[in-house]
């Protein structure tokens, strides 16, 4: 129930947090509002020596208009983002989406950097992220570099982040006209998706993507579904080829098998929904 | 400034009052709510952020105070379920309602749902029951059935002063 | 205006509602020490050393134990004969979870922290993790003293079953079922916890217990110390369920370190601690055959069911079975019924008593028969039960289960009407009729459970089988000087509200105000001794001693008020705080006079005495009385996914007269919750190796308010003869008939969409439902 003892370091700033980093680690772990790191710590399943708290980074929340982009700070809350004028003007698929995460206390304290840093292949919001094409801002001690989401999740909870770099933005594009859906499927209203997908369809327009949550150790776009309907192809058609590609875990709630059919399911409800 | 520390001096302002206290980095804001601060309404009842009843208001809205660290918390406001009353024990209209309508059996879970509730009547005044049922979807209670807890949810919409004569 | 019926608000809420309620956890003496326990990760396997040196070294640390250390103490209270547990771990652990050592610390965090260093070195057995693998041939022995896994049952009689066998051979129909009742975990909010503080004038331990004199009595026989120096305090307790009346080592072991260490010592769970050290519930294989007619008469019954007990067997859990097998009946006329159990050791938590504690397994399955009596015969399932109802003019019912089972009211055919009215029954089935016609709509399908439970226990004899002092409750009325009344209790509520439900019943009975009446419970030292809360008793039998010691004072009070009003006392009346001639109503004199002269032997005749308004007594009961119900159902299943939504769900309750109606509806609410809980979410799960794998609040899925439906009431009365209120308990109906009526609900969809299947098992995932689906290839469209 108590975490390990750690030693805390509070950072005003990136600077300061890329400074902590670099001077502890791989002993350190950023803290940002802490909703994938504590309940780990709580159970005793991560010790991390010290703890860089960039909770106070004030420069780090925001959701700005950048021409045909949008710029979110990577400490901007999950219910900061639920909230957003201009995320429900620009970027609905990352407002609904975020609705969805979790319950409303966890919402209130979780990040779109922490979420996107964890790199969790159950989580939601990595799966909108590569739906949208986002594009994230990594800083280090080298200065800043630009990723794109495909090179962004590299394997089971291991993300481009270096040990002494900090997600510090991510940039989506305006969606325009394009359609959009988020499908999760879960048991209790509070539980990480059993499947859950995020689509967008630009039409020629505007993005068109389709992320995967919880049908592969880390986060996954379908890639085949996609290029159908980048093609054209019908929501079934679309639907079909949900799965391909993917490897998804079997466990309590679900095996592979059910896991696929979901995938193929939800993607073909997500095209009919982001084609009204 | 980077030097990791286990002892930090924090202060919070709880239900109204600064509080300086010293803790260890890895005290839980639940913690030193109940074992410092003697505020031992706000409970425990999980170790994987699942049940809620450790809900206070932290800047206004409802997290989980098991899940943030105190010096998470340094600097902020927090109010917890004793601050609801007034001073002379006088409910307010959420805690009214869920004397009214039977909201609460053994009560353990019922300061986290008195703080969600209270979150989400400053979002929403007037949510419908599902939009009640969706705010709690982070708040467990074994003895109600949830049934009751909609329906002081809805006197507190409804009666938005309370047992006082309407205004 | 008589409170006995009304909708009174609580008591308890003020408090509650204000941060004020005062849970062991909130409790903090001066130097009191934390205790964390050394839990075991294997399930079963021999213990080759502890190494605690390390432990005890860690700053802040004052003590670390293992049974070693503790040789000295008995072995724990209610276990079983020939299967003694030890106080931690001894030689062997046989549960993933089973405590093998004790950390004393200044504070938890360093009581944690120090539970990491202790070394325990095991030396792995073959696990037998389910009842399959614990009964087949070979098994590994969980205890090997034992000689087998399965040391007890009970049942058939013989001659019972070979006449049940000539009632099948003959009969025109049988059909059998497998069914599983899954394990569940009670999960109140609040885990398990305690503080004791063992000191030269005593010991105290305030312990998140249902039934203090009960564990006051087993401290006394453990420790081998005199009663009167033994004071049990359950402060507000955080619900209960069955849960918190087992004997966990905690309560004796912080008794002990307190002692040892000569200050209070403190131990509270963690949620991970509680999913695999309280008890667990159910857990148990009915393999059930009916026989019937074309006219869906049931003639006979065999039902055997297993019932997992765990590593280390609670007397409780071997008596589940019992109330199993007795209500096997349900609420019908089966003539011939052969029912027998027996227990099935296995290398995981120990199982007890859950809300309803082997009542909800046995209208699961009754319940579950009827249905495949109406699928089989084709005859709709509310009428094969009206065909084989017990009627209301049968009451007093011997069940053809057990000459001890004898049902004492109930009118299960206008509950089932009242139900029917309340749905709209007939328009209800068209609609579903039409609704599944339309193959773009998801499959809907209706549920009924007509259930009975005994409950109000019980008369002499039923619970000192399970190791209490008696069957009786206490209860004690004592008028204050000001003519405000204290009422003490042996009953300890964790929310059932009975501070409020006693006040109204005596305040009836008195004519006292109800805020002038205060109940106390929960602490043996201001408490006569008491028996304690479980099997739905507090109203039927506490209730009934209120009752009865409030109207002994009243009649006594009479007899003072007549002399000060110079009146006969049979010309009396009581009411509003005073006492009147009836007809006169200006010749009165308040409870409060007659309450203070009760005190002055000048004021009151020689042979009535100071200090008269009082009565205590032990209320006993002749018979467990039988609340019953029907409950409805209606679900959508999502021709696609499989995924289940309850859209109806309507509780039409019998439990005799009410004595609160908010308080009885919010019973029935609680208890329902957690029966569709169990119907659709929840299932404690181990891996062949005795690992659990649904061991936090993550993975076993208690539902919340987002994923529970709308609970609608109604309400039959038939009014008990058991005792002089008509009331017959409320607290574990919910649980007992709420899961029949969603699995019906479902299988009947399911049929209804073609799927050709008796049963579906609970929990009634998206999954398994996809999967029958699939199998009848009847799933639609999409995503194939």
């Amino acid at each position: 129930m108590i975490p390990a003892s750690f030693g805390y370091v509070r950072a005003g700033s990136v600077d300061e947090a890329l400074a902590a980093l670099a001077e502890h680690g791989d002993e350190a772990k950023l803290l940002a509002g802490g909703h994938s790191l504590l309940p780990l710590m709580k159970l005793r399943l991560a010790r991390p020596e010290v703890l860089v708290d960039i909770g106070r980074v004030a420069d780090l929340r925001y959701v700005r208009e950048d021409g045909d982009a949008v710029r979110i700070g990577a400490l901007t809350t999950i219910r900061q983002l639920e909230f957003d004028e201009t995320l429900a003007a620009h970027v609905p698929l990352l407002r609904a989406s975020a609705h969805a995460v979790g319950d409303p206390q966890v919402r209130a304290r979780g990040t779109i950097g922490g979420s996107l840093s964890h790199g969790d292949g159950a989580s939601d919001l990595p799966a909108v992220a590569l739906a949208l094409g986002a594009r994230l801002v990594i800083r280090g001690p080298s200065g800043t570099r630009e990723v794109d989401i495909d090179d962004f999740f590299l394997g089971f909870l291991e993300t481009a982040v270096g040990e002494d770099e900090m997600l510090t933005e991510i940039v989506v594009p305006k969606c325009g006209d394009a359609g959009w859906s988020f499908q999760k499927f879960n048991r209790r209203a509070q539980d990480w998706a059993i499947v859950g997908v995020a689509l967008v369809h630009g039409n020629g327009s505007g993005p068109t993507g389709v992320g995967l949550v919880n049908m592969s150790s880390r986060p996954l776009r379908a890639a085949a579904a996609e290029e159908a309907l980048r093609n054209g192809a019908s929501a079934t058609e679309v639907g079909a080829l949900a799965a391909e590609g993917t490897e998804a875990p079997s466990d309590l709630n679900a095996r592979a098998e059910y896991r696929e059919y979901l995938a193929r399911v939800l993607v073909e409800r997500a095209v009919a929904e982001a084609t009204i | 400034m980077s030097t990791a520390q286990t002892m930090v001096n924090v202060t919070i302002n709880v239900n109204g009052s600064d509080r300086n206290e010293v803790v260890a980095a890895r005290t839980l804001l639940v913690h030193l709510l109940r074992e410092k601060l003697r505020l031992t309404g706000t409970h425990i009842g999980c170790d994987t952020s699942n049940c809620g009843a450790c809900t206070v208001l932290l800047d206004g809205h409802a997290v989980k105070s098991c899940t943030v660290l105190a010096v998470q918390a340094d600097g902020c406001a927090v109010r917890t379920v004793e601050s609801l009353a007034a001073p002379d024990g006088t409910l307010d209209a959420v805690q009214e309602g869920f004397r009214q309508e039977h909201g609460l059996q053994c009560g353990y879970c019922t300061p986290g749902m008195l703080m969600a509730v209270t979150s989400l009547l400053t979002d929403n005044s007037t949510p419908s029951d599902h939009e009640i049922r969706e705010a709690l979807e982070g708040n467990l209670c074994r003895c109600t059935g949830y049934e009751m807890i909609v329906r002081s949810v809805r006197w507190a919409v409804d009666h938005p002063n309370g047992l006082e004569a309407p205004a | 205006m008589s409170l006995v019926g009304a909708r009174v608000l609580r008591k308890e809420d003020p408090n509650l509602l204000t941060g004020r309620g005062r849970f062991v956890d909130d409790l903090a003496p001066a130097g009191c020490l934390h205790m964390q326990f050394v839990r075991s990760l294997e399930a079963h396997a021999r213990i080759v050393s502890v190494d605690t040196s390390e432990a005890e070294a860690v700053d802040g640390v004052l003590a670390v134990f293992s049974i070693r250390d503790l040789a000295d103490l008995p072995t724990l209270p209610s276990s079983p004969e020939g299967m003694g547990r030890p106080i931690l771990a001894k030689d062997k652990v046989v549960f993933a979870g089973e405590p093998v050592a004790v950390v004393v610390a200044e504070d938890r965090a360093t009581a944690e922290d120090a539970t990491e260093r202790v070394v325990v070195d095991y030396a792995p057995l073959p696990v037998a993790a389910s009842i399959e693998v614990a009964l087949a041939e070979g098994a590994p022995l969980v205890k090997e003293e034992l000689g087998t896994n399965s040391p007890f049952g009970m049942g058939p009689d013989a001659a019972v079953a070979a006449e049940t066998d000539a009632v099948f051979a003959a009969a025109p129909h049988s059909r059998s079922l497998h069914l599983v009742n899954q394990r569940c975990v009670p999960t109140p909010i609040e885990a398990q916890g305690c503080v004791a503080d063992w000191g030269p004038d005593g010991l105290t331990v305030w312990a998140t217990f249902q039934a203090p004199h009960h564990l006051r009595n087993k401290l006394v026989d453990f420790f081998g110390i005199p009663a009167h120096s033994v004071r049990v305090i359950a402060p507000d307790v955080g619900g209960g369920f069955g849960s918190k009346i087992v004997f966990s080592p905690e309560y004796f072991l912080a008794a002990e370190a307190s002692r040892r260490l000569g200050r209070p010592v403190k131990f509270m769970q963690s949620r991970s601690d509680a999913m695999v050290l309280t008890t667990h519930g159910r857990d148990q294989i009915h393999d059930v055959d009916v026989a019937f007619d074309d006219e869906a008469h049931v003639l006979a019954l065999r039902l055997r069911v297993i019932q997992n007990v765990g590593g280390h067997p609670d007397a409780t859990a071997m008596g589940l079975g019992v109330l199993t097998t007795w209500m096997a009946s349900g609420c019908y006329r089966i003539p011939s019924i052969a029912a027998g159990f027996q227990v099935c050791l296995t290398n995981t938590t120990p199982v007890a008593a859950y809300r309803g504690a082997g009542r909800p397994e046995a209208a699961y399955m009754i319940e579950r028969v009827m249905d495949l009596v109406a699928d089989a015969t084709g005859v709709d399932p509310a009428e094969v039960r009206y065909r084989n109802f017990i009627q209301p003019d049968d009451m007093p019912y011997p069940s053809a289960t057990n000459e001890a089972v004898v049902y004492d009211s109930g009118n299960y055919p206008a509950a089932l009407q009242e139900l029917q009215r309340l749905i709209d029954y007939d328009a209800l089935v068209a609609e579903i009729a039409e609704n599944n016609a339309d193959p773009s709509k998801p499959l809907k399908g209706l549920g009924l459970s007509c259930w009975v439970e005994i409950a109000g226990f019980g008369p002499n004899g039923s619970l000192e089988g399970f190791g209490h002092l008696g069957s009786w409750e206490s209860a004690n009325v004592r008028i204050q000087p000001d003519g405000s009344v204290i009422i003490a209790v042996g009953t300890s509520p964790h929310g059932q509200g009975h501070e409020t439900t006693f006040a109204q019943i005596a305040a009836d009975e008195l004519g006292v105000d109800f805020d002038k009446i205060t109940v106390r419970h929960g602490d043996t030292a201001t408490v006569q001794q008491g028996i304690g809360t479980m099997g739905s008793r507090a109203v039927p039998v506490c209730g009934e001693g209120v009752k009865n010691s409030s109207a002994a004072v009243r009649e006594k009070a009479k007899l003072i008020a007549a002399h000060l009003l110079e009146a006969n006392p049979d010309d009396l009346e009581v009411g509003d705080d005073a006492f009147s001639v009836r007809g006169t109503p200006s010749r009165s004199v308040s409870w409060r006079d007659v309450a203070w002269a009760s005190f002055q032997p000048l004021e009151i005749p020689e042979e009535i005495g100071a200090g008269s308004l009082e009565d205590t007594r032990f209320q006993t009961v002749p018979n467990f009385s039988y609340p019953s119900g029907a409950y409805g159902c209606v679900v959508s299943i999502d021709r696609v996914t499989g995924e289940v939504t309850v859209d109806r769900y309507v509780c039409v309750d019998d439990c005799g007269v009410v004595i609160n109606p908010l308080l009885a509806e919010g019973q029935v609410h609680g208890g329902a919750a957690q029966g569709i809980a169990q119907a659709l979410y929840e299932q404690m799960t181990y891996d062949e190796n005795g690992q659990p794998l649904t061991a936090t609040l993550v993975d076993y899925l208690v539902p919340s308010a987002a994923d529970l439906p709308h609970l609608e009431s109604g309400r039959v009365v038939t009014p008990t003869p058991v005792n002089t209120l008509g009331a017959q308990g409320i607290g574990e109906s919910g649980s007992v008939g709420a899961p029949p009526a969603v699995v019906n609900a479902v299988v009947d969809a399911l049929r209804a969409g073609g799927a050709d299947i008796d049963h579906i098992d609970m929990p009634v995932t998206p999954e398994k439902v996809w999967s029958v689906l699939r199998e009848h290839g009847i799933i639609a469209g999409g995503g194939s």
